[in-house]
């Protein structure tokens, strides 16, 4: 189990523990955390699941393919250097204590 | 069950039940959904003795089978007709029955022209034809909802956007109904619809060329893909009939679906008026509910033991993405339209490497007609029977008519 902590919009916060080896999209889903909409699923199809990772782990991530650099020019809201889509962020144990910020919207 | 299944079952290996359902019969698409759950009930794995086919009914093998394709292929068709046995009916299509390799380059070019990116500029007109659809029915007041929204909305935006010229258009509709009917078993809607299918094929073929598809559409941006490698000039045109084969009817029937359902359930109705925000769930939620593409099939590629029960290769399996999209082990209430429903992992537009390559097209328009609706409807009630529409695919109305009242 990864802790990770998402801060929505209005500043409120929630921390929920996640299984390893799922998305942080999933995690969000799974703990019921609104304002990740993941339309497609986590088929890197959509860009709905668009968030913003705090700068102290950008680093930790694995890097942006091609297609979600393409995808996250589409994104709702405005595309920023942190911004990844959760559904390519798989959670492990070197992500923990990962905040996620989501944006006010996906659509 | 016969006595082969019971001596294995004494011998402790898991036993696959034989139903009689014929999922390609009219009783059937009738009222699918006590077949349905008894293929849910009956095991993991069913087999359908009407065609000689696997069914998969439930959610996690639908969606296992959908994510495996390496051991599930494509390129032996995604209909029952096995590829590998007998001449496909059309030139198979480079994205919907291939495998990577080769399904990995053309699907990134389908990615690139219709990516989220390319909807923020398609949404502003998309909405503006919406608003301007319900407005002239509101006008008229009562109509029938099939052919004078769910097909006149998509026929007012997609061919424009895909670079059609505005000649023979008449053909788009039928040519996708021949598509999904040719993914069924050789029945009389298989058979009829390939009878008839020479002009639309016709009108088809030559819309994919170059010359025939204007500047700045889908088409051209296909073909302009050949033009930079990705893929070559002989591939592009049958790349463009991808479009005109699954983005049209689809978004119909999804189209449909939706407004059937605000029909229906008049609570999820003032939902969504009272917060027009809901619209593109709402659409998302009938196109679970619904599942307008019902079935799609798959060959093993070598022995695969899916659900304790061991599939040969070469052997058609039936997904069943409708029952797979009210399975109760997945969905709470599976049976209840609720357009404020989490419904992320549908498998209404597939999973997986094939899913549904248009669908930011379809939402788009989804969002589009509902929030126009939410926004300046008062009420949607159905004022005559609806009449269902016949596919071995695609699951729909005919004929919906209803009234719209003004807000």
């Amino acid at each position: 189990m990864t802790t990770i902590t998402f801060i929505h919009p209005d500043n409120r916060s929630e921390s929920v523990d996640a299984g390893d080896g799922a998305s942080v999209m999933l995690a969000a889903l799974t703990h019921g955390v609104d304002g990740i909409v993941a339309e497609c699923g986590g088929n890197a199809v959509c860009a709905t699941c668009h968030v913003y990772v705090d700068e102290a782990w950008t680093g930790k991530l694995p890097p942006v393919s091609d297609d979600e650099d393409a995808l996250l020019d589409g994104t709702a809201a405005e595309r920023r250097p942190n911004s990844r889509l959760s559904c390519q962020i798989p959670v492990q144990p070197v992500l923990a204590g990962l905040v996620i910020r989501i944006p006010d919207r996906q659509s | 069950m016969n006595p082969t299944d019971l001596s294995a079952s004494a011998a402790g290996a898991p036993v696959i039940p034989h139903l009689a359902i014929d999922p390609f019969a009219i009783s059937f698409f009738d009222d699918p959904y006590p077949a349905h759950q008894e293929m849910r009930e009956a095991a993991p794995v069913v087999y359908l003795d009407k065609w000689n086919v696997y069914g998969v009914a439930r959610y996690a093998e639908a969606y296992a089978v959908l994510n495996d394709p390496q051991t599930f292929c494509s390129s032996r068709g995604v209909g029952l007709s096995d590829f590998a046995k007998e001449k496909p009916w059309r030139p198979p299509s480079l994205i919907l029955e291939a495998d990577p390799p080769a399904h990995t380059r053309t699907r990134a070019v389908l990615s690139k022209v219709l990516s989220p990116a390319v909807m923020k500029r398609l949404r502003d007109g998309f909405m503006a034809a919406a608003e301007a659809k319900v407005d002239e029915l509101m006008a008229r007041g009562s109509f029938d909802a099939i052919p004078e929204f769910a097909e006149a909305y998509p026929l007012s935006v997609f061919p424009d956007a895909l670079g059609l010229k505005p000649e023979g258009r008449e053909h788009l509709i039928p040519y996708a109904s021949l598509v999904f009917n040719a993914f069924g078993p050789p029945n009389e809607l298989r058979q009829q619809a390939i009878e008839r299918s020479a002009p639309h094929q016709a009108y088809v073929t030559a819309q994919c060329q170059r010359d025939n598809l204007n500047p700045g559409g889908f088409g051209a941006c296909i073909h302009a893909f050949s033009d930079s490698g990705e893929i070559t000039p002989a591939e592009a045109p049958l790349l463009v009939r991808s479009l005109l084969s699954a983005g049209l009817d689809t978004t119909v029937y999804g189209i449909g679906a939706a407004v059937y359902c605000l029909a229906r359930f008049p609570d999820q109705w003032e939902r969504l008026r009272a917060d027009p925000s809901l619209a593109r769930n709402a659409f998302e939620e009938a196109v679970r509910f619904e599942s307008p593409v019902q079935t799609f099939f798959r060959t093993t590629t070598r022995d695969v033991e899916l659900g304790g029960i061991t599939i040969p290769e070469g052997e058609k399996v039936l997904m069943f993405l409708g029952a797979a999209n009210r399975d109760p082990r997945r969905w709470e209430q599976p049976d209840t339209y609720d357009i404020t429903r989490k419904v992320s992992g549908h498998v209404g537009f597939g999973s997986g490497i094939h899913m549904c390559v248009g669908q930011l097209v379809a939402r788009l328009e989804g969002e589009a007609v509902l929030t126009a609706l939410a926004c300046k409807v008062g009420s949607v009630t159905m004022s005559g029977a609806p009449k269902r529409r016949y596919n071995n695919t695609l699951r729909g109305l005919e004929s919906l008519p209803v009234t719209f009242t003004p807000a």
